[in-house]
């Protein structure tokens, strides 16, 4: 019996496994111990939210100029933050001259937003992410440092809290990545002396904690460097975190090299195609892509990490808040102000990881071959 | 499957005596392990050649020596006249001549079709963008899949994707087209399409060598059948002569197995 071939009919799914009834039950009360569970963790958040809301937001005091309008009700004191605010964002940064850390940090919004628009044309966006990456720096720099077009200078030990954190962080990130996706290849390379190089760079600072790298930076390399020839402590740190960070990206970058098919490299020789064309069109765009969760953990490592530069006197967020909370008219407010720089970083270090989740999202195409 | 039911076989033209490849007694080892003993081959302008033998036989590794994506250690080996070195300048000049489908397609994912087509025409051969998606175009159109230029190649079928990757190849206008088992990788529905564009392929002219188990390609389009064991060429005539009266006894013992299944 000949008949033509229909295909069933899809039929809608049973009401229990959509929809938030299908969600809850899915996640919340799978099985008894997901039950056991789930009531535990409203237990906890019974427990533990009330109070923190009460001190965080309830009993806190918001308002005032000085210590002394602090109520003592067991609430947070956020006019310790307010009074200090300025400071956390400049440092030591002369006031009369914060109008240009504010300039840069516009042309820095306004430089990055489009990248982030969905529907300006690519094409901008590469000129303005290569415009960010080559000519902001220079204009950044001689904002903040001065001393040029009749700019008063500032010196670099003035520089401090989120500017000084953010120039950290900026440049370390920036140089680590190029700096790392070259060392990675380099130790893939068929050449021994350019591979034994790279392998001892990575090793060599991998092996050692970013402590010492900064401790040794402030303190022997001015003892190996002729009398009189002084580098700029910060100049210091800046090297001392990109040359760490590169070692680690490096790797992480080697993990999406080597998951790299090697047809994707016979296809692309096989078109006549040179080994950086390959690299640089073929290889790393897809290798990067790979590894995008490993480069933003890299990031945000560093991003953090940039507090450690208080052990060499530099006085970024971290160190500025800690500051401030020694300083005799503010004591007991020490609470406060660690709470606010957690949030200052993690409100950082979270936007990063949503960004990276999207642009996981933006470059996928379709399913792997 | 057989590639003569639909397309003619082309008229057997005859051959320019024009070399376009000479491999003279070529040998390669991967470690102590002889994988290609004393080939020699010659193919003229517009020959087309098909390779076939047991998997591990060299077949591929011989055809992958003529671009250089596999070193041999012994022999020459001479492409439209120039004469393969280590020079890597030199390499590249004689790959941006000999095109290559490989078995598993290995386009490139990040890229669409039709960025897949045009990367090394804008970045090999320097032609502007808007002249290299119209040449790209046109070889799309030859293939049959012009309507999936914007698409990447994860959204295809198997077939579709060799069906790009041959006009990828295409794109560099190459004067040489080596595939590497180019429907080994397919559907069984998928395979006819593959085979029906290279026969269009050696329609036109192409110099072809061709590794493969379709016989049925090989004897419509084929000018020589090659036959490769153990590293070495065991057997080398025109189709017909190659599939009914074969010379040797382990030609005749692979041709029996591939045959009847």
């Amino acid at each position: 019996m000949a008949g033509s071939y229909t295909p069933h009919p899809d039929l809608p799914p049973p009401a229990n496994v959509v929809g938030v009834p299908g969600w809850v039950r899915r996640n919340l009360l799978s099985s008894p111990l997901n039950i056991a569970l789930t009531v535990l963790a409203l237990y906890l958040l019974y427990v533990t939210l009330p109070p923190l809301l009460n001190w965080a937001l309830f009993n806190a005091t918001w308002t005032g100029e000085t210590r002394e309008a602090c109520q003592t009700n067991g609430g947070a004191c956020w006019v310790f933050i307010q009074v200090h605010f300025d400071q956390f964002m400049y440092g030591f940064y002369p006031e009369a001259q914060r109008w240009r850390v504010n300039i840069a940090a516009l042309l820095l919004i306004l430089g990055a937003a489009p990248l982030f628009a969905g529907r300006v044309p690519n094409k901008l966006k590469v000129r303005l992410g290569l415009g960010l990456l080559v000519i902001y720096p220079i204009i950044a720099f001689v904002l903040f440092k001065g001393g040029l077009f009749g700019l008063p200078a500032v010196d670099t030990r003035r520089w401090g809290g989120l500017l000084l954190t953010l120039v950290i962080a900026g440049v370390g990130m920036t140089a680590a990545l190029p700096l790392g996706v070259l060392l990675a290849l380099g130790r893939r390379s068929q050449m021994p002396a350019i591979q034994s190089l790279c392998v001892t760079f990575i090793e060599f600072w991998r092996g050692v904690p970013l402590i010492t790298v900064l401790f040794m930076s402030s303190v022997m390399l001015p003892l190996f460097l002729p009398e009189g020839m002084n580098f700029d402590k910060l100049l210091r740190a800046l090297i001392g975190v990109t040359l760490f960070q590169a070692a680690y990206m490096a790797e992480v970058v080697r993990g999406g090299l080597q998951a790299i098919p090697k047809g994707q490299f016979e296809a692309a020789a096989a078109l006549g195609l040179g080994y950086w064309k390959i690299m640089a069109l073929i290889v790393l765009p897809q290798a990067l892509k790979l590894v995008i969760p490993g480069i933003v953990n890299t990031f945000i490592a560093l991003f953090k990490d940039t507090s450690l530069v208080l052990i060499i006197g530099l006085f970024d967020l971290m160190n500025i808040v800690h500051n401030a909370t020694t300083n005799p008219e503010w004591l007991g407010f020490s609470t406060e102000g660690y709470v606010f720089a957690a949030a200052v970083y993690w409100l950082f270090c979270f936007s990063m990881s949503r960004y990276s989740q999207s642009l996981e999202k933006r470059l996928h195409t379709g399913h792997k071959r | 499957m057989n590639a003569s039911s639909t397309s003619t076989a082309p008229a057997p033209a005859p051959l320019s005596d024009q070399i376009m490849i000479q491999m003279e007694h070529v040998h390669k080892w991967y470690g102590a392990f002889h994988v290609l003993k004393d080939i020699n081959l010659t193919v003229l302008k517009g020959e087309r050649i098909v390779i076939c033998g047991p998997s591990g036989s060299g077949k591929s590794t011989a055809i992958r020596c003529i671009n250089r994506l596999e070193e041999y250690q012994r022999g020459r080996i001479v492409v439209d006249g120039l004469v393969l070195t280590n020079d890597v300048k030199l390499i590249e000049q004689i790959r941006r001549e000999v095109g290559m489908v490989f078995q598993h397609f290995n386009l490139f994912p990040h890229l669409t079709v039709l960025e897949n087509c045009v990367l090394a025409p804008i970045w090999v051969r320097k032609l502007p963008r808007k002249q290299a998606e119209e040449f790209a175009m046109q070889y799309l159109e030859r293939v049959k899949i012009p309507e999936q230029a914007r698409k990447y190649p994860g959204q295809l079928s198997g077939g579709q994707q060799q069906r790009v990757a041959i006009a990828r190849s295409l794109c560099m206008n190459p004067k040489i087209m080596l595939f590497d088992e180019p429907t080994s990788a397919l559907d069984p529905e998928m395979i006819k399409e593959v085979l029906d564009t290279m026969v269009t392929l050696a329609e036109e002219g192409m110099t072809m060598i061709c590794v493969t188990h379709e016989m049925g390609f090989a004897k419509t389009v084929a000018h020589r059948v090659i036959f490769m064991d153990g590293g070495e060429i065991i057997e080398e005539n025109t189709p017909e002569a190659f599939f009914t009266n074969p010379q040797s006894d382990r030609t005749q013992l692979f041709l029996s197995q591939i045959l009847h299944n």
